[in-house]
């Protein structure tokens, strides 16, 4: 089995609906061979719907899916896939250095076992029955498991989910370690501050769409202004948008709302060009606002936020 | 892809499940020893009933301990197992085998235990008519064997067991398992002919009589395995949704 290159992951026009819930809506994507690619978005956003078409475990409405120039359903049966989908336990009746072996043995080029074991933060506890862990030692199992499928590509949906401070950063370590090797790892999130700290880009997904896609570094920086409200009737949204400092302005009736970069260079230049604004307030722009000003979002009902740390 | 380590420890698991297994093979033998003890000279359909009997419960034993495939699996289903070993490079043929094999495995401990019951009830049987016996058993079970799985990839974990029990109740009574047949003709007698429970029921005494199964025994055993094939492969392919 040789190792496949070129191609890399790419994801045309994907749409999912369950009844009448538009999981994905239209996802275009390429991811090179070598990223690490966070899919950042709140609940709902449509990641793990994304992670299971990817993965075969879907099926979409409409569009495709390419890993490595194959469909989902070849690049599984080849091995080159490895994975940890966000909901799972594990069997029962093994030790953990059985179940991690009885995975192994279905990949054409498995790790060594105990190599995944150690990569994964599991050796420790490698002769314990898989019922007697904590749920931080089950999604190290689980992440062992993932691991010495020996994959080209590496998808981990939620994957810290179940973990305290502690165990998230050793997660976090050897999952570098792995990514170090080149290998292609794609990981679902709705914590930023992972998605900036351990991916090379940031694809923000909210309602089943693509609202943004780059390096972390910019996805942040939409996510680090500041917005000024204030009410001041009769002024042309475009001159309050050129003013310094300022990125975007929206009118409501009376009131003007201005997303800035630099709240206070663009709150002097509004209060010397209008000084009629009055109420005004300032406010942080956390992620949520940046995720919602992003989405143009309409409709709340299904919105359930984002986690910021 | 390593398929005998693969399979090793899927029977592994499935043996440490004591539970599991004592209930499976425990009820045919108490009711056996319940039942035969009390008959042990009695002649019951031209055979001897100990003989008798023990072949109706390990026909009993065997049957649930295929069809309990269904529960290991709704099982696996629930905790994610499957969806996880889903995105594996393991084959339906390569998971198929490792599910028939451990029925089968539970199967033949069920053979062994119930002939040892018999053996202590003062059952003598010819290797030859052991061989006969067992092997009809074994043959018949192929069906039930994949309705376990079929059953797994339909069913919650909970609605297994309940579903498992019932399914095995009625194709022993309507096959006449139980040792009484609940129709000698017309309609009822000719659906009863066409279930392989009935066949399995008729394996002993078959046997017994120096006589091997009908061509219909092995008709109908053919005709419930091609229809359940397919469906159940059908239902693990589309069985990738979460649970």
């Amino acid at each position: 089995m040789t190792s496949i290159t070129g191609g890399g992951i790419v994801l045309s026009q994907l749409a999912k609906s369950y009844g009448n819930v538009h999981a994905v809506r239209s996802v275009d994507l390429e991811i090179a061979p070598g990223e690490t690619v966070a899919l950042l978005g709140p609940n709902g956003a449509g990641k793990t719907t994304t992670i299971d078409m990817m993965l075969g475990l879907a099926r979409p409405d409409s569009g495709s899916v390419s890993l490595f120039g194959m469909p989902p359903a070849r690049a599984v049966a080849a091995g080159v896939v490895g994975g940890m989908l966000q909901t799972g336990s594990l069997i029962e009746y093994l030790s953990v250095r059985e179940l991690v072996t009885m995975v192994a043995s279905v990949y054409p080029r498995p790790l060594a076992v105990d190599e995944a074991l150690r990569l994964a933060g599991a050796a420790e506890f490698a002769g314990r029955r898989t019922t007697k862990l904590s749920g931080g030692q089950v999604q190290r199992v689980r992440f062992a498991a993932a691991l010495v499928a020996n994959p080209d590509l590496l998808v981990l949906d939620e994957p810290t989910a179940a973990l305290d401070v502690e165990g998230r950063r050793e997660f976090w370590a050897s999952m570098r370690a792995v990514a170090a090797q080149g290998k292609t790892v794609i990981f679902a999130t709705h914590y930023l501050e992972e998605a900036d700290a351990y991916a090379d880009r940031i694809v923000l997904l909210a309602r089943g769409r693509i609202v943004a896609d780059g390096p972390a570094t910019e996805i942040k920086a939409m996510a680090g202004g500041k917005t000024i409200r204030a009410t001041l009737p009769g002024t042309e949204v475009a001159r309050l948008a050129a003013l310094p400092g300022v990125r975007g302005a929206d009118r409501h009736g009376d009131a003007v709302v201005l997303s800035a970069n630099d709240s206070d260079t663009a709150l002097r230049a509004m209060l010397g060009q209008f000084p009629a604004a009055r109420d005004i307030e300032v406010y942080g722009a956390g992620l949520e606002e940046a995720f919602l000003e992003l989405t143009g979002d309409e409709d709340h009902a299904d919105y359930e936020g984002v986690n910021v740390r | 892809m390593n398929g005998s380590t693969y399979l090793r420890l899927e029977v592994m698991r499935n043996f440490r499940n004591w539970r599991f297994g004592i209930l499976a093979i425990a009820f045919p033998l108490v009711l056996y020893f319940a039942v035969a003890s009390a008959n042990r000279h009695v002649t019951f359909n031209g055979t001897a009933f100990p003989v008798y009997f023990m072949v109706a419960m390990a026909t009993l034993g065997t049957m649930a301990a295929v069809i309990s495939s269904a529960a290991v699996i709704a099982a696996d289903r629930s905790t994610g197992w499957t969806r996880q070993m889903r995105i594996t490079p393991l084959s339906t043929r390569a998971y198929f085998r490792a599910k028939v094999l451990n029925g089968y495995l539970r199967a033949m401990l069920t053979i062994a235990l119930m002939s040892l019951a018999g053996i202590a009830l003062g059952v003598r049987l010819s290797a030859g008519e052991w061989l006969t016996v067992a092997g009809l058993l074994l043959v018949g079970l192929i069906p039930f064997a994949v309705l376990g799985i079929l059953l797994g990839h339909l069913l919650s974990t909970d609605a297994s067991a309940p579903a498992v029990g019932g399914i095995v109740t009625l194709f022993a009574l309507l096959g006449g398992v139980y040792g009484f047949e609940v129709a000698k003709s017309g309609p009822v007698f000719v659906i009863m002919k066409g279930l392989p429970s009935y066949w399995l029921a008729q394996a002993g005494k078959t046997a017994l009589t120096g006589n091997g199964w009908p061509a219909e025994a092995w008709i109908v055993i053919a005709a419930w395995t091609l229809v359940l094939v397919p469906l159940t492969v059908l239902a693990y392919r589309r069985d990738t949704s979460r649970v």
